[in-house]
């Protein structure tokens, strides 16, 4: 009997195989390249991170990307995708926006839940048409899109929020900071850690996992496929109405095209962050970094004296070197394994 | 396996769709008589006043008012009054509302254009119909089009926003410009002169740079950040469209270039007298918007009429402003641009 | 009936049908004769109760606003039936009309512009295919990032400055009408390419191929069918019909900008999947895709003439896409509901010993 020896399992053995499945983790790199990026930046014009405001707007206007991109990341994890998302944002922002001039003097905690609610009901009606009809969500998302934004423009008429018409208090949270990071950061953040754990630890969020690799197993196996995706749907469109609350905070004036292309820029976000588009892998840290790497790219590119038109293009080239990235990666993985098994 | 059962069946579909096409056209060439000579050519009785705003997009401040004057005018001529515009400042969006507009056999357009020759051919076609179609606020080509209501000379709008400027910053130092749309015909031709002033007659102010804000808040407060972090050492910066001044100076008061940058352009007293009266905006110009607007809709009324054919020394009464003369190339002036400050904002509600 | 030689039972020859139903059940009740059942529907009433719907001008406007959506529907369905998607062909199209745009403008003849708008269409349509034959990528997740690429190398190369001035031939040949009817000359185009995609959809062996794959692309690929080259060429395809259309949209507009076009992608996939194309792939018939352009096309040009605005329009659309994804889904179920054992039970009865 031969007996294997282990290296011993201390703390430290322990914390060095932590770091290096850390320092491999595709997060680390977008996280390192987005370091490059800022740093390139400020090396360029040291007002981008040095100066009160370019500090402030570097924290603060990826913020309501983050979340958006943080309730993408859980759908397409599921093997889905939210293309409604820009919709459900432009008539959050408008909702807001309609409250405080018709309920003068609401408390703005109202508010926020109101436009959570309204967003969670829309992510509902996709999800229950997903979940239930077995419909590809691409479908039906695109539908919605065209539905819900077609409401927002029958409601909003020629119409516009002006930043008068919302409260002072309100806007003011748009650009208060505490300790130098913007409020809207900290809630964002906070959202972002509470989605973390949730698909790290807790049943539910694993079984997203689950689902998104490999449905037939997972309804075999006795997972409540259809109960577990329409969550996903219910969280993506709450997040998306927190976003559009969030909106109206920062710029104050709503028009009825507020969020329009918005949800490519989610996907895009997601997919740069490491989700993988066909579902069961990445996490919402990876989208959360994307979102700020993308928009700080965006931010950067005049700053290195490229024309800011040309923003679309590089997030056209980000999104398909993530995904031909993912692949080549796959395919390592899966001739790793293969010869392991055959060894 | 394609006999001839799945031929025939295909062949009838096709013939279906085909006779449904056919059968549209043909029932559409019938009453040729009654409908298709549109427009404003109703022989019978009273001219066709329907006349519809097209500014250049919806959601604009500044074109509710305009359109909101050209209702009054209109409601007190017993017309017809309609507005409709594209979300977007785009020529295409625009182009598909006069088409609409043409079927519908309206009796007069006042168009505030995206682009001075890309609107044309639809325009072409209105007129074809029998539409009368007036410019107001941004003009197209004077081909295409039977008259043009100018709010103030181009000039006269160029040179007051460079004389605020320059009187705001000392004379010299680092100024930007943030516009609307890149074609629309009025900003391109108040660039331009603004630039020809400044390097004649302000030879220490430099121009920098000229953003886009697309008349959308959103994009005019992302540019105004952009501007304000690329040029550390910007001075000043010049918006002649309301949405874009409004939108910078809202980034202004929270930011901490208040009071170090100026920024002036036109704007609507009702959307900057906040930031007038804190001081983020020292003065800024503009003309009375819903007079051009009741202007213009006076002008259509009397083509529609036939009171005025377009040709210069034309006369016609509109209500409250008096009469008004047509200038060469078709045009006629509405009057001088007037600078509001912290005196004077109270006065004004629009 | 003869008898058997063996057992002396009466031995009967079988007769097998052609088809599972009759003739005119296949043909009236299906996805495709719901669509033009419904597009008719919508004419005659639009005709009856719209102020000026039957007037001439409508119908020409109508076809020249619905032609690059025509266009793109003809290889957006070959694409779809083959179960992937391609979402990038409106950014192909403002791609195309970018070029067409800054080429003319520093001098080129219009006609040599065009040709090359064409090359570079087709080759945006390889890339794509190349993405997703060659490195395997899910052409979802390929599309969408072309979509964000070429529709940002539309807007760099020309900013947000739009380019106006083209020859005048061709701005008037987009527009211009055959004789003296209402309908567009483009129409004439538009049928030659709707004739060559039907025929190779229907009545080729590459168009089964199409099929087959849809169906299931592994049995495809063992059957002979080369799957690969297949979607790569459909994939070009796609590229050079987008650019023909971003080439008409500029034309009849005559404005090239960075940003025409935008969305047109949402209202190509509607129309197909309204005309009855199944999005899991496999089952689709272009006569049904023409209608469903027509039909969205008739319903968007009446409701506007009734001054109903746009964005009413936008919700009926993404109703109706809805609506016919979930229908399908919908009569499936109720299918399998009525054919599953323990439905409907027939008795049989016991063969006469």
């Amino acid at each position: 009997m031969t007996t294997l020896i282990t290296p011993p399992d201390t703390a430290g053995a322990r914390v060095l195989r932590g770091f290096g499945g850390f320092a491999r983790a595709r997060e680390t790199g977008i996280l390192i390249a987005l370091v490059l990026v800022i740093a390139i930046a400020t090396i360029k014009n040291p007002n981008f991170l040095f100066s009160n405001d370019g500090f402030r707007d570097l924290l603060l206007t990826p913020s309501i990307l983050m979340l958006v991109a943080v309730g993408q990341a859980v759908v397409i994890i599921t093997r889905s995708v939210d293309l409604s998302v820009g919709s459900t944002l432009g008539l959050t922002a408008y909702l807001t926006g309609r409250l405080f001039i018709d309920f003068p003097g609401i408390p703005i905690i109202v508010v926020f839940l109101a436009g959570i609610a309204l967003g969670a009901f829309l992510g509902l009606i996709n999800g229950a048409l997903i979940a239930f009809a077995k419909v590809p969500a691409l479908v039906i998302t695109l539908g919605t899109l065209y539905a819900y934004r077609g409401i927002n423009v029958l409601w909003t008429g020629s119409d516009r929020i002006n930043a008068s018409d919302v409260p002072k208090p309100f806007l003011a949270l748009g650009t208060q900071t505490i300790l130098f990071i913007p409020v809207l950061t900290i809630i964002a953040v906070v959202v972002l850690i509470a989605a973390g754990w949730y698909m790290r630890n807790l049943r539910g969020g694993r079984e997203l996992y689950a689902i998104g690799s490999d449905p037939a197993a997972a309804h075999l196996y006795g997972l409540k496929v259809t109960q577990r995706v329409l969550v996903a749907f219910v969280v993506c469109g709450a997040l998306a109405g927190l976003a559009g609350v969030l909106t109206t905070a920062r710029y104050g004036t709503v028009n009825s095209q507020v969020g329009s292309g918005f949800e490519l820029d989610a996907v895009a976000a997601a997919v740069i962050g490491g989700v993988a588009i066909f579902g069961g892998s990445g996490t919402v840290w990876g989208a959360a970094i994307g979102a700020y790497l993308l928009l700080t790219i965006n931010r950067a590119l005049p700053i290195l004296g490229v024309e800011d038109f040309w923003q679309r293009a590089v997030v056209g080239v980000l999104i398909i070197g993530a995904i031909v990235l993912d692949r080549v990666l796959a395919l390592r993985t899966a001739r790793k394994l293969v010869e392991a098994r055959d060894k | 396996m394609f006999n001839s059962i799945t031929r025939r069946s295909g062949a009838i579909v096709a013939l279906a769709v085909g006779l449904t096409l056919v059968a549209s056209g043909c029932t559409a060439q019938a009453p040729e008589g009654s409908g298709s000579t549109g427009g404003g050519s109703d022989a019978s009785g009273d001219a066709n006043l329907a006349i519809t705003f097209v500014p250049k997009n919806l959601g604009n401040a500044y074109f509710d008012t305009s359109d909101a004057g050209g209702k009054e005018a209109i409601d007190e001529f017993g017309g017809t009054y309609d507005e409709q515009a594209p979300a977007e400042g785009t020529p295409d969006g625009q182009v598909s509302f006069i088409n609409t507009l043409t079927q519908q056999g309206v009796g007069g357009l006042a168009v505030s254009a995206n682009d001075p020759t890309a609107i044309c051919d639809a325009i072409n076609e209105a007129r074809d119909a029998g539409i009368k179609v007036v410019t107001f606020d941004s003009d197209t080509s004077p081909d295409c089009r039977d008259l043009y209501i100018n709010q103030a000379t181009s000039e006269g709008i160029a040179k007051i926003q460079v004389d605020l400027i320059a009187e705001q910053i000392g004379d010299k130092g680092q100024v930007a410009i943030l516009s609307a749309t890149a074609n629309a015909t009025n900003q391109n031709a108040w660039i331009e002169l603004m630039e020809a002033d400044i390097k004649e007659n302000h030879p220490d102010i430099e121009l920098v740079d000229t953003v886009y804000g697309d008349d959308d808040d959103q994009t005019s407060f992302d540019k105004t950040a952009a501007l304000l972090q690329t040029y550390p050492d910007l001075k000043g910066i010049i918006s002649p469209t309301t949405v874009g001044i409004a939108a910078a100076a809202r980034y202004l008061q929270t930011s901490d270039y208040k009071g170090k940058v100026a920024l002036t352009g036109l704007g609507t007293p009702n959307q900057m007298r906040d930031y007038v009266e804190d001081e983020t905006v020292t003065a800024f110009a503009l003309w009375n918007p819903a007079d051009l607007g009741y202007l213009a809709a006076y002008a259509t009324k009397a083509l529609i009429e036939g009171e005025i054919t377009g040709a210069e020394g034309d006369t016609f009464e509109a209500g409250k402003l008096g009469s008004y003369t047509v200038d060469a190339d078709a045009t006629v002036l509405l009057g001088d641009p007037y600078t509001f400050n912290a005196e004077n904002i109270g006065d004004f509600d629009f | 009936m003869t008898e058997s030689a063996i057992t002396g039972a009466p031995t009967t020859v079988r007769t097998y049908k052609n088809y599972g139903r009759p003739l005119w059940r296949r043909l009236l009740i299906s996805r495709e004769a719901a669509v033009i059942g419904g597009l008719i529907l919508v004419v005659i009433v639009a005709n009856a109760t719209v102020y000026r719907f039957g007037t001439p001008i409508t119908l020409n406007y109508l076809l020249l606003d619905i032609m690059p959506i025509l266009f793109i529907a003809l290889p957006m369905t070959l694409i779809i039936v083959t179960g992937e998607i391609d979402l990038s062909v409106a950014s192909t199209m403002g791609l195309s009309s970018v070029i067409l745009g800054t080429l003319h403008e520093g001098g080129m003849p219009i006609e040599l512009a065009g040709i090359i708008a064409l090359i570079v269409g087709t080759l945006a349509g390889a890339l794509n295919g190349f993405l997703v034959t060659v490195v395997g990528l899910p052409s979802l997740a390929v599309t969408i990032g072309t979509l964000a690429l070429y529709r940002g190398l539309a807007v760099g190369l020309l900013g947000t400055k739009a380019v106006t001035e083209f020859t005048e031939f061709w701005t008037d040949l987009a527009k211009s009408k055959i004789g003296d009817t209402s309908i567009p000359s483009v129409t004439i185009l538009f049928v030659i390419l709707a004739i060559a995609f039907a025929i190779l959809l229907h009545f080729t062996p590459f168009g089964r191929g199409i099929f087959a794959i849809g169906l299931n692309d592994e049995a495809a690929r063992f059957s002979g069918i080369r799957v690969e080259r297949t979607k790569f060429i459909l994939f070009m395809l796609s590229g050079v019909i987008s650019a023909l259309a971003g080439i008409y949209y500029t034309l009849r507009f005559g404005t090239a900008r960075g940003d025409n076009a935008t969305g047109l992608e949402l209202s190509v996939i509607a129309a197909v999947l309204l005309g009855g194309v199944s999005i899991f792939g496999g089952r689709g018939a272009l006569h049904g895709v023409i209608a469903g352009v027509l039909l969205i096309g008739a319903l968007g040009s009446a409701l506007r003439l009734a001054s109903i605005t746009s964005d009413v329009i936008n919700i009926i659309t993404g109703v109706l896409l809805v609506l016919s994804v979930v229908s399908t889904s919908f009569l499936t179920w109720l299918h399998k509901k009525r054919t599953k054992p323990g439905g409907k039970k027939t008795v049989i009865p016991a063969a006469k010993g």
